[in-house]
């Protein structure tokens, strides 16, 4: 584990701009923490920290300098992994025929500064989404194999994180380059950082660096410790996948379905959605179409259209089907939760809806359930 | 070859089935020479400037010099496909899904079962399983639809009759004064149709509602739900799983479907609104 | 008359009930046969008998004057055909026309009508199994009805 100061951060980022990555990090824009071009530390949402609840998100103030405060914003990692609008492919008409040129993937290699556990993990599991399976979509498997990931290490919580209970944080585990946590106190403003791959390890040759002491190892220990004891939600996952398969005709759904405005924020924030639509264009003169790529969501009314009409017709199907996805069915298609507990569905949606609130009242009813089929068993009831 | 970008076919002919369904018959390009695909799976055909749709195969799988498609014109991008002329030229992404299990209906008999523009993805099961005559039991076609009018591949349907080693038995809800043929949905087919329900592979194709009823005769007839095979539709948008519309549950209708064994989405099967 | 005596009570119609009431309707039974194109019964005329076909189709037709007999339903083997004999005014109100050879077990349903009025257990046994047939031929007629074919939203 080594130590390193913030002039020594500014000599990171230059050193993974000259070498050809475009750095992406946390800035504000907005009134929130965004992702995007970074050209030193300056541009980092420095002595700032976040609110978070149901349907409120507020910028505040800190009363330090620290450079990674907050937690995570509106945005994810997938505007740049999958990005919201993409061409895939051109065709040209010539006499009758088609002739399609496929879109050439772009050049850009990408260093994300400032990645939280909750978004690595997020990540992670798109790569399983996209080159998991028997076809891989190559285009973004080009852009993770350039990847650069300098994490950090949640040193606050916010007031919609549930990482712990998701087993998603606060403490990056794997697939990182490097891993910061930043320790700043009245007299002392430094980062410890560790090292994950080949790739990290020449990034940090002859950046200016000292060997952490066992004590400063334990500061950082502390702080992480903290933030695990202090989420702001929590989510039981015990059995989930079989309590929300066998929840379909839950009156819970028709509940949440009244206040839902299927406005799709919630899959716009999140780092796993992953839904897509394709629109077909022309030129005026007919002979050029475009394929293009864009996010959708499973929200939507046509988003099931078929024959004429749309199977999830009803919000209360759309959201059920959502949750259900997200938290349940990802294990059978995928084999981990879709869920890694960043609280962004929870945070930004206009009216407050939270994921762990409903699969909570779920779980509680069908516990009472249980219950009363055992109370009947003994004799109780 | 990348699975997202289609390739152009040459429309070789264009068959008029019925007032609103009609068939394709492609010729592979050049570099590719022939089309192979299994019994049951679908392409994604993209008609330039419009958009594309998921469509079954519906032509004879040894004949790969050939690849058929049959349509039913009823969206925005179909009924524009239905004014293609031979010479014109269709994108074609494929082949994708899952297939019908031909080889492990081998010592069966094979009950199919067909409702409306389903028979054409069941079509090319029937030259499978016929090239194969011997290794299997009885052969079963039980084929309903609308009227007489929309009876599918009618020539083929009379030539296949005259065989004596296929049953056929087609039938329509609403007749007319000139049809002397059965009347009647296609689930009223099953209870009297003479396969064995304990050494049988049942394979439907139709509307939701018809699969369910068939689904509920056949197992009142003791046929097991590992034994019958159902096709599934859903919005598409990829073909490949990444688009995530054709979601079912736990499964995609384009990498796990469209033909499923019943076992497998009993749990999903005739929920509402899944 | 043995195996006729088997054959019926082994169909669904007659299963099940009690051993006076089968020997009661083997009573009432005889073997038909029907040659293609031949009428079961027509529009009208006196619902005496009913029948249960053994192997053969049989057409269900309603006559329109513009368009003449548009067949509404096909039976087939195994199918109980006609319930107007034990329901009033007692009167077929279509045409059943055998469209290939026929063979079929006929019930004399006047003479069964009659025992059942004075056999209420009877009586009720095969309205049971009537309602069975109905339930069945109209779900399978709701279906028709549907017209699954063509289902489209509206919305």
């Amino acid at each position: 584990m080594k130590i390193i100061d913030r002039s020594s951060l500014d000599k990171l980022f230059e050193k993974i701009k000259t070498s050809g990555y475009k750095l992406i990090g946390p800035t504000i824009s907005d009134d929130a923490v965004v992702y995007d071009e970074l050209n030193s530390t300056n541009d980092l949402p420095i002595g700032w920290t976040d609110e978070q609840d149901g349907g409120k998100y507020r910028l505040v103030k800190r009363n330090d300098n620290a450079l990674f405060g907050y937690v995570v914003g509106p945005q994810s990692w997938k505007r740049f992994l999958y990005p919201p609008l993409q061409k895939l492919w051109q065709a040209k008409r010539l006499d009758k025929k088609i002739a399609t040129i496929p879109e050439q993937a772009e050049n850009t290699k990408y260093a994300f500064i400032g990645v939280r556990s909750c978004e690595l993990n997020a990540i992670l599991i798109q790569d399983k989404v996209f080159t998991g399976g028997e076809v891989v979509n190559s285009s973004y498997q080009k852009r993770r194999k350039d990847n650069l990931i300098i994490a950090v290490n949640c040193t606050t919580s916010g007031g919609t994180c549930f990482c712990v209970s998701m087993n998603t944080g606060p403490k990056v585990k794997e697939a990182f380059d490097l891993a910061l946590t930043e320790v700043i106190t009245h007299d002392e403003h430094y980062f410890l950082v560790e090292t994950g791959s080949e790739s990290g390890k020449i990034l940090m040759e002859d950046i200016p660096q000292r060997t952490a002491s066992q004590n400063e190892i334990n500061t950082g220990e502390e702080l992480i410790k903290k933030t695990s004891a202090s989420m702001g939600r929590s989510l039981d996952t015990n059995n989930i996948k079989e309590l929300l398969f066998n929840s379909f005709d839950h009156t819970q759904w028709d509940k949440v379905a009244s206040r839902c405005l299927s406005c799709a924020n919630c899959t716009m924030v999140c780092p796993t959605c992953f839904c897509t639509t394709v629109e077909d264009v022309t030129d005026l003169s007919g002979n050029i179409a475009e394929r293009w790529q864009k996010w959708d969501s499973c929200f939507t009314l046509d988003f099931s259209y078929i024959h004429g009409g749309s199977i999830r017709n009803s919000v209360k199907s759309r959201y059920r089907q959502w949750m259900t996805h997200k938290l349940s069915t990802w294990y059978d298609q995928f084999g981990t939760s879709g869920c890694v507990g960043c609280g962004r569905c929870i945070t930004w949606c206009p009216v407050g809806i939270d994921i762990t609130e409903e699969a909570r009242v779920i779980r509680e009813s069908d516990n009472l359930q249980t219950i009363s089929k055992e109370e009947k068993s003994n004799g109780i009831a | 070859m990348d699975a997202m970008i289609p390739q152009s076919y040459r429309i070789q002919r264009v068959i008029k089935e019925t007032h609103d369904t009609f068939t394709l018959e492609l010729k592979p390009p050049d570099h590719l020479g022939q089309f192979i695909f299994n019994a049951g799976q679908f392409n994604m055909l993209y008609l330039f400037g419009v958009g594309e749709v998921p469509i079954s195969i519906s032509g004879d799988p040894s004949k790969t010099e050939t690849l058929t498609h049959t349509l039913r014109a009823v969206g925005t991008v179909t009924k524009q496909m239905s004014k293609l002329k031979k010479g014109d030229w269709i994108g074609v992404r494929g082949p994708f899904g899952s297939h019908w299990p031909v080889k492990e209906s081998i010592g069966n008999d094979v009950v199919i079962i067909a409702g409306g523009i389903g028979l054409a993805p069941l079509r090319p099961t029937i030259y499978k399983i016929l090239s194969m005559r011997q290794q299997f039991g009885k052969i079963i076609l039980l084929y309903g639809t609308r009227t007489p009018a929309d009876i599918l591949f009618r020539r083929e349907l009379e030539k296949l009759r005259s065989r004596l080693d296929i049953d056929i038995y087609v039938t329509v809800d609403h007749a007319t004064p000139v049809w002397k043929g059965n009347v009647g949905v296609v689930t009223t087919l099953i209870q009297r149709s003479p396969f064995d329900p304990f050494n049988t592979t049942a394979m439907i194709c139709g509307p939701e509602i018809m699969m369910r009823y068939t689904i509920s005769e056949l197992t009142k007839r003791g046929v097991k739900s590992e034994n019958i095979f159902v096709s599934m539709e859903r919005n598409m948008k990829c073909a490949v799983g990444f688009c995530g519309h054709c979601q079912y549950g736990t499964k995609f209708i384009c990498k796990d479907g469209p033909v499923f064994n019943y076992e497998q989405i009993k749990k999903l099967f005739g929920k509402r609104e899944l | 008359m043995e195996s006729l005596e088997r054959i019926l009570q082994e169909h669904s119609f007659v299963k099940d009930l009690a051993t006076e009431h089968i020997q009661l309707i083997v009573g009432c039974a005889k073997n038909v046969i029907f040659e293609p194109e031949k009428f079961l019964f027509k529009e009208d005329e006196e619902a005496s008998e009913f029948y249960i076909i053994r192997s053969g189709k049989v057409a269900l037709e309603i006559y329109t004057p513009e368009y003449g007999p548009i067949t509404i339903q096909t039976l087939g083997e195994g199918d109980v055909l006609g319930w107007s004999w034990l329901i009033p005014p007692y009167e077929w109100r279509f045409d059943a026309r055998a469209v290939e050879f026929t063979r079929a077990i006929a019930l004399d349903g006047k003479c069964l009508r009659g025992k059942c009025e004075h056999d209420p257990k009877l009586g009720y046994e095969l309205m049971k199994r009537l309602a069975n047939l109905f339930e069945q031929r109209l779900y399978a007629m709701r279906l028709q009805l549907l017209d699954i074919y063509n289902l489209r939203s509206t919305k």
